[in-house]
């Protein structure tokens, strides 16, 4: 075991895979002298050479475009999008073209690539930096969509993304990469140093895509979060005193059904949290997957904590961020209801 | 048997702990490349994608055919702008560390690129820039206490705190709505020409875009368009570079240069020396004029240098050497428009003391107003409902519901 940042677990990831794989290559803008902005890459291109991590030009079509010629020419390459608000040019490639190749060429060709890209907010990056794009993708069908909370999941969900057959998003919070974050901005801020999830094993292994993880055990609600989302559920149930299980869903697409609806039909009582914005977000998914799972179970109406449904402000970022404040609020009103 | 193919991947001449080398820069001298009528052939002038139209000589002296386009009242003023823009950058940087702001964009040695081209324009005139051209706003005498309130969002940002600092949007004069999103604003310069021609108008617009930027499709998709519909419209790559950590190579590729991108496109495509404010305006006039008089788009790429960090989130000692900048062939716009100054005997080293001092003033008591008015994380900011106004014209019920959630 090593303790690990998620930056330090992701760059890990990527470097046991491309040991133990050489068709692993990556790139990405800026992703190779410099390691990328958020430093993910370091180190990877004066260990594998510049044909396996290199800096692309900056065009997201170009990244996505040449990463489905490469896959379908036997590599697996797992390309960055410098922040997942600068993923839409790259969005005809990866709805049109990577998610379909297999159905429309009946596995003809195949489409095994990871794109990873930093979501969501909390850095005071503005609109262009801040979104949380995922139900954009998981309204796609062939795509599956990953979003880690922690350094443990990060790594072992990469390594497994990168091994997956099928194109996977990896959409990695990055409020998350230095630390956990419950949401509490005015409190100072502590590192993954101390938390049990910045332990992570050295060398390979994988966390199944797929598969929900129970961060909290509890009887009174069932909270269906992931990413940032997960810590501020968590605080919000230490802030409340409620007994809520929270649920870190970690994979979305394949979503892990049997995870949530065991624990809503033991609780009885559902919120669903996340940072993007509330109208035909993954939530939405969520919900409607709850009422026809568990409807028989519930007793209270299902509550959703969102982002508004506006572009994400820059000022006005903690008036924005759904924190604990109102996932408390959520959960205070359904254990009322 | 056939040699196994090995994947290419530019690299710059030099990384940190290397010796600046830019000997393979070809640069031409002042003065050398001429200046064609406006309604020239494109075809006739390809070769002028590949040189650099430069006016200042190293005695600073203003030589050759693009010489002459400005008076010294207006070069003086030109001084002043980039002098300006400078002193608002560094009085920025520090603001934005001391966590007045969260973040700012910086033009150190691109300051002629953008003062010197706003002087070409006319009232009504559009340009679509990134963040890199606030020059475009200083040169037009936008109040600098404005542009400070948006870089700290207080109760006065024009923009309510929506935008990214340094994102402005000026519609009174000539500055579209900037977008974090790089090269959008390229075809979107082209659409706003179209307009112009369908009308029947006689206004102009300008495209900005950088050097890594150009990789994206968006700026092809200006091209094409600009070209096929002959749009009034002036085309502007500034190469300062770096795009970020990456070198330009990675997106011009080959051994050809930006502005040869227009070739294929069929237009005017010219190279001018982007720290030479006389060779800036002299260009940015000529194209213009094409525009206007509906003789179509034409591609300029300016030869600059990011002298600076690429934002206040950036080092560039990472990725190149902390000296690169020092020897830059094409020296620094405020200092090489001095020295012609003061060849030309309108200007000297006390007044250009005295220059920078009232400037810094200037900055300062702009500063202080608009720090009146709050700073970022200060309680005078803009409000909870300001975050969901603006959204639609008409703010939908769906909307209203989750405003009155939060109790505005
Ligand atoms: C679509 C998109 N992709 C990536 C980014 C991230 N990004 C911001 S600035 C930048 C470099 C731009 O370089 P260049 O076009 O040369 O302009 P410069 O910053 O040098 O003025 C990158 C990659 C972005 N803002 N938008
Ligand atoms: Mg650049």
């Amino acid at each position: 075991m090593a303790r690990m940042t998620m930056i330090q677990a992701i760059r890990d990831g990527m470097d046991v895979a491309m040991g133990r794989d050489n068709s692993v290559v990556v790139y990405g803008e800026d992703v190779g002298y410099f390691g990328g902005v958020f430093r993910a890459t370091q180190g990877l291109q004066e260990k594998y050479g510049k044909s396996r991590c290199f800096d692309a030009p900056i065009s997201e079509s170009g990244i996505v475009g040449t990463a489905i010629g490469m896959a379908a020419n036997g590599m697996r390459p797992c390309v960055e999008i410098q922040f997942a608000d600068y993923m839409y040019p790259a969005y005809d490639q990866i709805t049109q073209e990577a998610a379909r190749i297999r159905y429309r060429s009946n596995a003809d060709f195949t489409c095994p690539i990871v794109i990873r890209m930093p979501t969501g907010g909390g850095i005071f990056g503005g609109q262009t930096h801040s979104q949380s794009p995922e139900a954009l993708f998981t309204h796609v069908a062939g795509l599956k969509v990953v979003v880690p909370s922690n350094p443990y999941d990060a790594k072992g969900l990469l390594i497994a993304a990168i091994e997956d057959p099928d194109p996977v998003i990896f959409l990695e919070p990055k409020r998350l990469y230095n630390g956990p974050f419950d949401g509490h901005y005015e409190r100072p801020v502590t590192g993954w140093g101390k938390h049990p999830d910045g332990e992570v094993p050295e060398g390979h292994f994988t966390v199944p895509l797929g598969q929900a993880k129970i961060k909290r055990e509890g009887r009174d609600v069932t909270v269906l979060a992931y990413g940032t989302m997960v810590h501020v559920a968590l605080a919000a149930a230490e802030d409340t005193g409620i007994d809520a299980e929270v649920i870190d869903l970690r994979t979305l697409l394949p979503y892990d059904l049997d995870a949530i609806t065991a624990s809503v039909k033991k609780t009885g009582r559902c919120v669903i949290v996340h940072e993007a914005t509330l109208t035909s977000g993954f939530g939405a998914e969520l919900a409607a997957l709850v009422a026809e799972h568990c409807f028989y179970s519930l007793e209270a109406p299902i509550r959703r904590v969102a982002g508004w449904d506006t572009p994400y402000p820059h000022a006005q970022e903690w008036d924005y961020f759904p924190g604990p404040a109102r996932v408390g609020a959520a959960l205070t009103q359904t254990m009322e209801a | 048997m056939p040699k196994p193919l090995s994947l290419h991947v530019p690299e710059p001449e030099v990384r940190p702990g290397g010796v600046p080398d830019f000997s393979g820069v070809h640069i031409s001298p002042a003065g050398e490349v001429g200046r064609p009528p406006v309604d020239v052939d494109p075809r006739e002038i390809r070769d002028m994608a590949f040189s650099i139209i430069r006016v200042l000589n190293r005695e600073g002296e203003a030589v050759g055919p693009w010489a002459g386009s400005l008076s010294d009242d207006q070069l003086t003023e030109g001084l002043r702008h980039m002098m300006l823009l400078r002193a608002l950058d560094a009085r920025m940087i520090i603001a934005q560390r001391q966590g007045k702001t969260s973040f700012y964009i910086q033009h150190l040695g691109e300051e002629a690129v953008s003062t010197a081209f706003r002087k070409v324009l006319n009232k009504g005139d559009m340009n679509f820039a990134t963040y890199r051209q606030a020059g475009l706003l200083i040169a037009d005498d936008y109040p600098l206490e404005t542009m400070i309130n948006q870089i700290y969002a207080n109760s006065e940002d024009p923009l309510k705190g929506r935008q990214l600092p340094t994102l402005y949007s000026v519609r009174e004069q000539g500055f579209f709505t900037l977008s974090g999103n790089l090269a959008t604003q390229f075809p979107q310069a082209v659409g706003w020409a179209m307009a112009s021609a369908i009308k029947g108008e006689t206004n102009i617009a300008a495209g900005w875009i950088g050097d890594g930027s150009t990789a994206e499709s968006d700026f092809h998709a200006g091209l094409v368009f600009a070209s096929t519909f002959k749009a009034p419209v002036v085309l502007n790559v500034v190469n300062n570079q770096w795009a970020i950590s990456t070198f330009q190579g990675i997106a011009r590729g080959g051994v050809g240069t930006f502005a040869a991108r227009g070739l294929g496109y069929g237009m005017p495509s010219l190279r001018v020396d982007g720290n030479d404010y006389l060779a800036v305006h002299a260009v940015g006039l000529w194209a213009a004029e094409r525009a206007r008089r509906n003789l179509g788009p034409t591609l300029i790429e300016y030869v600059t240098y990011r002298a600076g960090a690429h934002s206040t989130s950036d080092d560039p000692s990472a990725y190149r050497p902390k000296e690169e900048s020092a020897a830059w062939p094409l020296g620094d716009p405020v200092i090489r428009l001095k020295a012609h100054l003061i060849v030309k005997g309108v200007w000297s080293e006390d007044r250009h003391a005295q220059l920078e001092a009232e400037m810094l003033d200037t900055v300062v008591t702009a500063q202080k107003a608009a720090e009146s008015h709050g700073t970022l994380h200060s309680d005078n900011r803009p409000s909870v409902r300001d975050m969901f106004e603006g959204v639609y014209a008409e703010m939908p019920p769906h909307l209203r519901r989750q405003r009155q959630e939060t109790g505005v």
